[in-house]
Parts: structure tokens; sequence; C-alpha cells
């Protein structure tokens, strides 16, 4: 068996790979509104940035997860004697030996089991984990293990999950959704009820229905889910790891190990992407568990395959709408049903309902509605958080609508939907006005008024450019069938945590003078996931603070919550609580220089005071003193929490209540050609139009932008996790066959940025990361029918369906 | 596992005949993703990247003979011109980092019906030279694939060389995947012209259990084109002659249902992809035979 | 087994490794050099890539064994791989203005002081092609090696050198801009 050498560079004791603290500088002012550079970028490009799969200890072990090989079944023994005495194995844990007296966990409803116990309920739910001194080692002891399962029936649809005899995903279930939901195989239920839906169909002249099906999206993010757990002398344990939110992490891993929270210490290691992927835990818990059980640090780090089971996935939803309108082209009323199916664990299901029904209108003044969003309990993978999630859904849906009924109408698709556009002041079908600019008509105008690409693009004087056409390299025609179509789309998407959370932020600043300069220091749990929070937080620091110098310390939970890096929220609430404790910082530090200098000069009684250039300066620009000099050897720091506007609860019959606190508009025009015959898909250009309020960070938002819209393009026309629907198993869990989209698929992306200023918010800002991926895959789809005159309900679309041969 | 290192041709033959369980890696685009996902674990690995012939190719007379292991981005850059299916099949491979390890004797050893290079041999005509300490044998490209990753080797045998007859006229091949690049085949087809024989031979992949011919296709066009005295007067195939080759292509297919694809799809495909690129390659023929007409 | 190769210009040896070990594996988990990535271990995304030999490849598809006597550079050795090439030859190819597609500017990042970049390192800094960076230390090497042989490329031309390596977050349009930024500069000798 293998044995491993150390590297060189490690030194006793500590882990490799920990994170450490980054101190940016900057030649301008470096402030908000402009595009400085990631604090983190040089260590990303030289390869030294230590992702959560890269630390490293001495005397480290390797964790492995034996996970069930069917969807649902009992399981009726586990022997892991043989795997147990495998040599170099020092650790193998079931149900039975979970410390203590939880053993579940869950992001709103603890139903998850951290080992399975008796049963299994999704294909590749963890039954067993092993520590063994070599990976290979751990996988072979895994594969020991022996389990004996007896099959049960699988729930994989609503049908089978509402039957009259449906198997119970969940018997006995005592949440706080089971009192209001009609059967026990639906997670959560919300219905929208506003208006007279009857007497505004009577007025409609066209009435317009759809039936739509979104595939089952991954997040395919890169960074595989991993971590290390370092076993401390106090019996406690230290993660390092990466997630979306470390506090969340920390509520639902502390009561498995049967630890204080005080004793389970968590560090961010690299995060290698999220979109939504890591809100659950995957590999934490069972981590801890073999650290504590071995004494040992334990590192687990899933490979692609596992990854794609080591998750939840988005929503695969059914969608039912009806949409009327009057011949001006006004629409009448919206009803609509989405049934989201949830997979065997609640995960983020709740929430997901919450979006898709309070946005499953879209962006539209609708006065009249009739909507219903459930979630399943199936024994399907379990979905949950990703990008945009329930709204994403929703818009696929409405926008074909919308298309469906202009094309009804005769009109214009952009003019149908300008018409009809929401603005600030309209109330959204929760009975929420809409309290900040909402320019979706504008959004709309300046994406449809781009310039569109050229025609042809592949042709040149040698012929036809393959890379250009669809199909690619793969050289399936040279310009025979392809046709081009346009399409757009709009959409909306809720920012922050709604329906009454409690959403806040903490951030702890600190400023003194290092090195004879003035340095802040940012101190936050927010995940750094690659959406470039760190740059944010050092602009906001020296746009308040005046100091070039800011200091990113590491994430962790010696801070308080940050919150999740997801909702779009973390520049709003995470950025207005750096802001927040930098004002307050601000003030102290000019408390300090009015005891110290007050007396020598009125302006520090009488002036509005500012923090500019490392100085403090009046408003009339009159320097005042160096902040090297107020502060001298004393540290000013402040740690504070801050929240945004409270939300409320929906009503649980009628869906009213003013449950969001921001809401996010982006539209796109996709420009396709559809080799028509193959049905091979080249999306030519995805040109997209959004408001961001204000941009922190432009060249960031630009980024989010772009690739936002990417994954809406991927789940367009190519990624889906496909379910054998008669054994819940998942046939395609890899790279070779989920496909995500390569630099040869993805097509130039022009962006229009908007700044209209939401006054509720930090510096007017608006959440950016989730509503390009909304309006991406309704507007491909759109180019696609337009090219093809095909109907496309479902997405993806794979090239099956623009052939006819399903 | 045990790792081999033969220095030779010689030496790698011997480790064979002594290991016959020996899995030969030398690109390892295939094998090293079976080992990492825990598909596969050989008793021995046995690595071919020492042995400097492998990498090799002459171009000869009448044939090519291209080494197992000439990674497909050596065959996209340097022999175009002879073997011009099989470097447009090569740059359909995966990535330009997996051309710049894989080479078609993995696509062989494999002999996965998804393999890019099988459609491209089958239309030119080739030989798999394999060889075994009991000495060596050249096996038709025709008899080669015997079933779902299943090959015509002994097991003490290891493939060599490929002669793959140099092309006479122009050759095709296309490839659909639900991807514009880094994709596996949903299905493949190959197409060659063979002026000096007067034939066309064709390949499809991943459409039925193993690479195969369009036999039945090609006999039809063959007698059509001759009929029609196409050979010569290089006249435009007319559409009925292009649609029945299509549909004979579609024909010769047995493809199943898959994550990939559904068998209706890869048979609608392969007939599409058969009418391109007769078209493809015959009004390169016409343009070719114009030139010839009027240097005469 | 034991394995001898040269990473980064320097001799590297390896004891006791497993058979079945990638390069890749040794690399991270036995050299101390975690630049190169473990994102799919099946050659589907490109963020392993290093140069063996001077041919990019997926390390995750490279046998440990074979390496033996190689040599490797990976993205940690790029800035100097870079320099020595840089040393004695000339550029030429686009003007910076034509490819100037991106908007960067304003501050700079101080933590990149003291480190010497590649030029497309530096690129991909400045162009905001990293977000998560996974994906980043793969596309380096790819597009170092494409820079390297093609220092004049079109869109069509970076964007086929470039399709093997997956990006989930940017979206490529700025991994675009930054490779177009690195050509200009590199032909323009900046």
């Amino acid at each position: 068996m293998p044995s491993h050498k150390l590297p060189a560079a490690s030194a006793q004791g500590q882990p490799t790979g920990v994170p450490t603290r980054i101190t940016q500088g900057s030649g301008t002012r470096g402030g908000i509104g402009e595009s400085t550079l990631r604090p983190d970028g040089t260590l990303k490009v030289t390869g030294e940035f230590a992702y959560s799969s890269d630390l490293w200890h001495e005397d480290m072990l390797w964790g492995q997860i034996l996970r069930s090989t069917v969807a649902h079944a009992e399981i009726v023994s586990i022997d892991t004697s043989e795997a147990l005495a495998t040599p170099g194995v020092y650790a193998v844990m079931t149900y039975d030996d979970l410390p203590a007296d939880v053993k579940h966990y869950g992001l709103e409803i603890q139903d998850t089991p951290v080992l399975a116990h008796g049963k299994v309920r999704h294909h590749g739910e963890p039954v067993a984990i092993v520590a063994a001194d070599h990976p290979e080692t751990a996988r072979r002891a895994a594969a020991k293990i022996k389990v004996e399962y007896r099959d049960l029936p699988v729930v994989t649809d609503e049908a089978s999950a509402l039957a009259p005899d449906a198997v119970l995903v969940h018997e006995n279930r005592d949440d706080h959704h089971i009192g209001h939901v009609p059967h026990p195989n639906i997670v959560h239920r919300q219905p929208i009820v506003r208006g007279d839906v009857a007497a505004a169909r009577r007025r409609a002249d066209v009435i317009v229905e759809g039936e739509y099906t979104f595939g089952m999206q991954d997040q395919a993010f890169l960074g595989p889910e991993s971590g290390l757990a370092v076993p401390e002398e106090d019996g406690g344990v230290h993660l390092y790891i990466a997630t979306q939110w470390l506090h969340s992490d920390l509520r639902q891993i502390a009561p498995v190990l049967g630890l204080p929270e005080d004793k389970v210490r968590m560090t961010l290691a690299g995060v290698g992407g999220a979109f939504g992927g890591r809100e659950d835990l995957s590999m934490q818990i069972h981590a801890c568990l073999l650290a504590l059980r071995t004494g040992k640090p334990v590192k687990i780090v899933y490979n692609r395959f596992e990854s794609f089971f080591g998750h939840v996935h988005r929503h695969p939803a059914k969608l039912f709408y009806e949409h009327g309108a009057t011949r001006d082209g006004k629409l009448t009323h919206v009803k609509c049903r989405i049934v989201l199916d949830g997979g065997a664990y609640a995960s983020a299901s709740p929430a997901v309902v919450g979006n898709a029904s309070s946005l499953g209108v879209g962006p539209y003044v609708v006065d009249d509605v009739e909507i219903e969003a459930i979630a399943l309990y199936t024994n399907n993978p379990p979905c949950g958080a990703m990008r945009g999630f329930g709204a994403v859904q929703a818009c696929f849906a409405y926008e074909a609508q919308m298309d469906k009924v202009a094309k009804e109408l005769g009109l214009d698709p952009v003019e149908f939907r300008q018409r009809n556009a929401m603005e600030q002041g309209t109330l959204m079908p929760t009975g929420q006005p809409v309290d900040s600019p909402a320019p979706v008509a504008e959004l709309l105008r300046r994406v449809k008024a781009m310039p569109m690409p050229p025609e042809r693009q592949w042709e040149s004087s040698e012929g036809a450019d393959v890379r250009q056409l669809p199909g690619g390299l793969s050289n399936t025609t040279h310009g025979e069938g392809v046709v081009r179509g346009v399409g757009y789309a709009v959409g909306i998407k809720n920012v922050g945590f709604s329906e009454g959370f409690d959403d806040y932020s903490t951030a702890r600043v600190r400023m003194e003078v290092v090195g004879g300069e003035p340095v802040a220091t940012v101190h936050t749990a927010m995940a750094e996931v690659g959406q470039g929070g760190v740059t944010v937080h050092a602009q906001i620091a020296r746009t308040e603070l005046g100091v070039a110098q800011v200091t990113i310390h590491p994430a962790n939970t010696q801070v308080g919550s940050a919150g999740s890096t997801s909702a779009s929220r973390q520049t709003y609430v995470t950025g207005g609580a750096v802001r927040n404790a930098c004002e307050l910082v601000r003030e102290k530090v000019l408390e300090l220089g009015r005891r110290r200098f007050g007396p020598y000069h009125p302006a520090w009684a009488t002036a509005e005071l500012l923090l500019e250039g490392g100085k403090v300066v009046t408003d009339g620009g009159e320097v005042l003193a160096d902040l090297v000099d107020v502060l001298g050897d004393e540290a000013v720091e402040v740690e504070e929490e801050w929240r945004h506007r409270p939300t409320e609860p929906f009503d649980l019959r009628t869906g009213q209540g003013n449950g969001h606190v921001q809401y996010s508009f982006a539209a796109h025009r996709a420009v396709v050609e559809v080799d028509t015959e193959l049905g091979l898909v080249k999306v030519v250009e995805l040109a997209c139009a959004q408001d961001v309020g204000k941009a922190l960070n432009p060249l960031s938002v630009v980024g989010q932008i772009q690739g936002g819209t990417t994954q809406g393009l991927g789940v367009a026309v190519m990624e889906e996790i496909v379910v054998d629907p008669k054994t819940a198993k998942v046939k395609n869990p890899s790279f070779t066959d989920y496909l995500i989209p390569t630099i040869l698929d993805t097509p130039t992306i022009p962006v229009d940025v908007l700044e209209l200023a939401d006054e509720h918010a930090p510096y007017g800002l608006r959440g950016v990361g989730e509503a390009p991926t909304l309006s991406s895959t309704p507007a491909v789809l759109a180019a696609i029918r337009d090219a093809t005159g095909l109907e496309l309900n479902r997405t993806p679309v794979r090239p099956e369906h623009l052939t006819g041969t399903v | 596992m045990d790792f081999l290192r033969p220095a030779s041709w010689e030496e790698a033959l011997a480790a064979k005949a002594e290991h016959p369980a020996a899995v030969p890696i030398a690109g390892g685009t295939d094998v090293m993703v079976e080992i990492n996902f825990d598909h596969r674990r050989p008793e021995y690995l046995m690595d071919l990247n020492r042995i400097g012939d492998l990498y090799e190719w002459e171009v000869g007379a009448e044939s090519v003979r291209l080494g197992a292991s000439v990674p497909y981005s050596r065959i996209m850059e340097h022999l175009r011109a002879e073997l011009p299916g099989l470097a447009l099949a090569s740059h359909t491979v995966a990535s330009p980092q997996i051309r710049n390890r894989g080479g078609v004797g993995g696509n062989l050893g494999t002999a996965s019906p998804a393999g890019d290079a099988h459609p491209a041999l089958l239309a030119a005509g080739a030989e798999v030279e394999v060889e075994s300490v009991r000495g060596a044998r050249r096996i038709p490209i025709d008899d080669f694939y015997t079933g779902v990753k299943r090959n015509a080797l002994a097991p003490d045998e290891l493939i060599r060389a490929v002669h793959i007859r140099k092309a006479d006229g122009p050759q095709q091949f296309s490839k659909v995947g639900t991807r514009n690049a880094m994709v596996i085949a949903v299905c493949a087809f190959g197409l060659a012209l063979h002026p000096e024989t007067r034939t066309v031979r064709t390949g499809i992949g991943s459409a039925a259990p193993t690479p195969v011919r369009a036999k039945a296709a090609e006999e039809f066009l063959n007698a059509a084109l001759e009929e029609g005295g196409f050979w010569d007067n290089g006249k435009i195939i007319t559409p009925s002659v292009a649609k029945r080759f299509a549909d004979l292509c579609a024909a010769a297919c047995n493809p199943i249902d898959d994550v990939r694809g559904t068998a209706g799809y890869r048979r609608h495909a392969v007939g599409v992809m058969a009418r391109r690129t007769l078209t493809w390659t015959w009004e390169s023929y016409r343009g070719a035979h114009r030139i010839t007409e009027g240097a005469a | 087994m034991r394995l001898n190769f040269t990473v980064n210009g320097r001799p590297q040896e390896a004891d006791d490794v497993w058979e079945g070990e990638s390069l890749l594996y040794v690399l991270r988990e036995r050299l101390g050099l975690p630049g190169s990535k473990n994102a799919c271990e099946q050659g589907e995304c490109g963020s392993c890539t290093v140069r063996l030999d001077g041919v990019p490849v997926c390390s995750c598809l490279v046998a440990a064994g074979q390496a033996e006597g190689r040599e490797v550079v990976t993205v940690e050795g790029l800035a100097d791989f870079a320099r020595q090439r840089a040393c004695g030859t000339a550029s030429h190819g686009t003007s910076l203005d034509e490819a100037r597609q991106w908007q960067a500017g304003g501050a700079d990042s101080r933590t990149g002081e003291g480190t010497e970049l590649a030029p497309v390192q530096q690129a991909f800094i400045d162009a905001g092609a990293v977000q998560c960076g996974f994906c980043t230390p793969g596309l380096l090497v790819a597009a170092d090696e494409m820079l390297e042989r093609n220092p004049n490329p079109t869109d069509a031309d970076i964007r086929e050198a470039l399709s093997g390596n997956l990006c989930r977050c940017t979206g490529y349009e700025k991994i675009m801009d930054a490779v177009r930024l690195a050509a200009a500069r590199q032909s323009e000798g900046v």
C-alpha cells in the first residue's frame, strides 16, 4: 500500500494553505465606483491561492464517503468489518457511531441524516465514512463495506408523490410547513391570490395557455467540495472549508458533533465557485466526525463524479400558465401553477417556492393573478439553491408566454412587454409596492437598440470557418440549414433573504497606523466565492476612511455572521455592514481628533469633517490633520451588525405581504444561428442590459453579468442532470455527459449597465449576480423559436427537440 | 498495481506475453479516467511512452504507416494532405490538451463506438498492424471491431501502427455533439471518395454497437456514380441520389437511446451528415476534376 | 515506486508513489505544488493543464510513472518560464489599441509587488478575467503556450486554443479580453 512523502514546505502542527491577510494599496483613490483590481488576483494567477482542496497537514488522513447505489431502499444491514481491518484505515463510521443526540441537519428543516439511518432516500446518499492514510486506501476500504438494501418504490414526480397510495418520502414530519401543505410529500405550498381572475378573464380578448418543463441544472462550480478538519487540544475541531455561509454551517455542524459552537472553529478556505451549491453542507460534518474520532487531521475532496451527488441542484419544474390580454396589448390576468421537484430533502425548497410564486408573473403589471407554487419531496436528487432560484424557472415560462401572447395579438414581442412593463410604484402580486426604480421598459429598449451582430460572420475568403457555425469544430455544416433567430426576455429577481428572515451581516473594521501609514482592516465572515466581495470591501473602506491601504482579514467565525453569499445580497448587506462599521470608526477617529486637536482649530467643532487622502479635511477642503497624527499609537475598532429593511412572511392563503427587500432587473437579446436540419445551435450574441443601482466596481459588475448570462445559456441548450424516471438514478454524473458551455459555445456578451439608485440601499446599489441568469435562458429559447418556428416548451432544448426525433 | 516501463517495442511485447492482463497506457486519456474514477484497477499498467517508434509515421507510395501513439495534434498538422479524413476527425477529438496526448492506437485499443478516428479509418481503408511475441499480423479495419468496446486483438498482442491508404480523392468527417467543442460524439460520419478505384467508402461512429460502414449505401452510390458517368463528367450528384445515399446510411445504423441522444436522432443525423459530406467531397472532386480538365 | 522528473526547472523526486496516481496528484499532494487544479480528473475541464516536455496536457491523465525523466512546467513556474523565453525572442502582432476591448484601469493591487508575473498572468488580473480563479492556472498555461505559438491570434484562434478549459464564473468574455491584451502587450514589447 502506498504511503506519503511530506511536502518539504509544511510546518509542524499547522496546515499549509491557511488563508492569510491580504493588504492592498491603491495608487488612485481606489474607492467605490472604480474598477479596482482583485486583492487576491496575484495569488490566484500564480497558483499560490490555496483552495479548500489544496490544504495539507502533516499526518493528515483522507476521508471517503460510501454512497447509496439505489435511490430508495431500506438498509437491511451494514457490515464494516472488512473495511476496518484494511491496513491504513483509521476509522469507519455509520449512523450508529454518531456521537450526539442530534443526527440530522438542514438549512431550514433538519430532515437530512448525517449518515443514512434505516433507509436511503436518493441515489448517492451518504451511508458510511472512512478515514485512511491514502485516498486509494480509503476508496478500497469503502468498497469493502457491505450494505444490504431492500428496494422501496420510488417517488419521482407529482403523480407518484401525490397518488392516494403514494409512499411517503418522510414519515412523521413535524416541521413547520406540515400544517399547511395538502400532502406530506409536499415540502411547502405558497398560493398568491390577488384581484378577481374570473372577472378579468371575461375581459380578455385572447387567452394563451402553456405547459413548460425546466430541466435539472447543476451549479458545476469547478472547485470540488473539500475541506480539512483539524482536531484541537480542547476537544474541539477547526474546519477549513469552502462554503457560502460559515455561520450557517456552524449552526448545523456543532450539534451533530455534540460540541458547543465555540469549540467548532471555522475558517474560510479558498472557494472555487459556488452558485448556490455550497449553501447546504456537503463533507463538513463527515470530516469533523472523522477528525474527532481519529484524533488526526482529515481532508476530504470530492471528485467530479461525487460532486454531482454531493450538492443540491437547481429544482426541475413543471409550469402551467394561462395569460389573458386585451386586443390593445394589455395583460388582463395570469394564472399559473408551478411544481418544483425538491428531491429527497428539503434544503432551500421553501424559499424556492416563495420566489417562484411571488415572482411568477414577471416584471409586469397584472392586477388579477392566481398563483400556486409547490415543492415536492421525491426520491430524485435533492434540489436547493442555485443562482436565481425559483425566479429562473418562472422566467423561462412567463417569457415564453409573453411571446405567445404577443404573437396571438400580432404585436412585436418587445413592444408587448413594454406596454405591460412594471415601473416604480407598481404593486407586485403579493401587494407589495415596488418602491425603487424598475426600468423594465427602458432595459428592453436599450437591449433592442444595441447594434446587431453582422450576418454570416462565419463566411471567409477561405470558406466557412466552422468554429463560428453550429456544431463548431465538429464540422457539421458549412452553412447548410443554418437559420438565424432573435429573441428577447426580461426578468425580475428579489435581492436578499425574504419573507421575514432576519437578514443581517456583521463587519469588524479597525484603523491604525502601520509602518507610518494609516491602514484599515476589514474583517467579516463573508464567503468570497469569486464574486469579488473582498475587492468591494476594500473600496468601501477607502471611500469611507480615506486610506490607501486596506487589509482584508481572512473570513472566519471569530467575527459575527455575514449571512450567505447568495441571493445577490453580499454587496448590499455585508457591503452595508462594512460601510456602517466604517462610519462608526470614522466617528471615533474624529472624536479622537477633536480631543487631540479640537482646541487648536474651530473647524473641528463646526465643520462637516471627512477622511480623505489619509487626512481629516473639512467639507470645504481644508486639511485639519493627518490621520497618522490623529491616531498616534491608538487603534480604533468597531464590530457591528447591520440589517436591511425588515420583510414580512407571505400570507399562507393569499400570498400577500411585503416579502422582499429589493428587486433586480435584467433584459437580454439573444441572436442564434440554428442548424435546423441537425438541431444544433450556435449562440452568436447574447446582449444584456441591467440596472445595478450603483456599480461599486464596474469591472466586477460586468463580469457577474457575463457569467450569469452564460449559465443561463448553458441551461438553454445543453445543461441537464438526467434522472432515470424508473429508478431515480442519475445517468450523467460527469463532465463528459453533463456539459457546460466552453469558450466556443459562448458568444460575445455586450453589456449595457444602467445605474438608477435605490434610495433604500447602501450607495443606491442593487444586487447584481442573479438577474442575468434569469432572462438569458428564455431569450435564447425565443431566438431558437424564431429561427425554427417550433414551440419548444422545455429547457434545455436538445437536438432531438429541434428535429422531431425525441 | 504494477507499473511496467518497457524501453523498447520488444520489451513491451515480452511484458505483454508475460502479463496478458497488463493494460497498455500511452496518452492515458481513456485509462486514467477509469483509474481516477475508480472504474478500473488493472494489475499491471504498461507505459508505452518510452517507445519512440510508436510516435513516428512514414508516408509510403500507397499508404501512411502511422505509429499507434502519434498524437492527434500531429496528425492534424502534418498529415492533412495524405489523410484528410483522419486529420479532420483528429481535430474534433476532445480538447487541445487531449489531442496532444491521445493517438489512434488508443482509439483502436478502447474500440469504443464513439471513438472519433474510426469512421475516418473505415472510410479511408486501413489495416491495423498488431504484434505479439508470436509474430506480427495486419488486421483489416473492417474486421477489427468485434463488439461494444471489443476488438480483434489477442490478449498478448499490442497495436503498433495503422496503415492507412493515402487519399486519392476528397475526404470528409462530421460529428454531432451537443456542444461546439470538447464533446463526445452523439454520432459521427466519415466519407472518402476514391477516384482511382471509382468507389466511395463510409464510416459511421456511435450509431451501432461498433463503428460500421454503410455498405449498402456505398454499393448504391458506386453504382449510381458509375451508371451516370459522374466520375468522368463531374456533374452535380442529383438530389435523389444524394437522398437515397443518405437514407441508406441512416438505415445502416443500429443505434440506442442513451443520455447523449436518442436512436431516432442518431439515425436522422447520420443521414444529414452523409448527404452533406457527400456534397462537400463531390464539390471538391468536381473542382479538382475541372482543374484537371482545364490543364489537359 | 520512485519517480524522478523536473518541475519548473528543478529536479524532483517522489517516493512510494502508488502506480495509479496521476501526475496531478504527485504535483499537488507530494511536491507541494497545488497550483494545478483538480476540477474534474477526467480531461474535460483543463484546470490541471501543465506543460509536459513543452506540450500542454491534462496532468490528471498522465500516469505519474509516465512523467519519469520528463520536464514539467506548472502555473507556479510560468513566470520564470516566460521570462526565460523572453530573453531572445522579439515579438510582433496586433496593436495595443486594436486589442483593448477591456476597460480595467483604476487602482493597482500592491499585493502583486515583489511578485514577477508572466505577461499573460498580469493580463488576467488587469482584464478582470479572474473570479473564483479555479480555472485560472490551467487557462494561463494553455493561453501562454498559444501565444508562444501564435503571437497574433484571431478571436477564433483564441477560442479554439482555450476550448479545452472550462470556466464557470466569467462567461469567458474577460478571458478573451485578457488574452487579447497579453498578445497586444507582447507585440508592443510592454
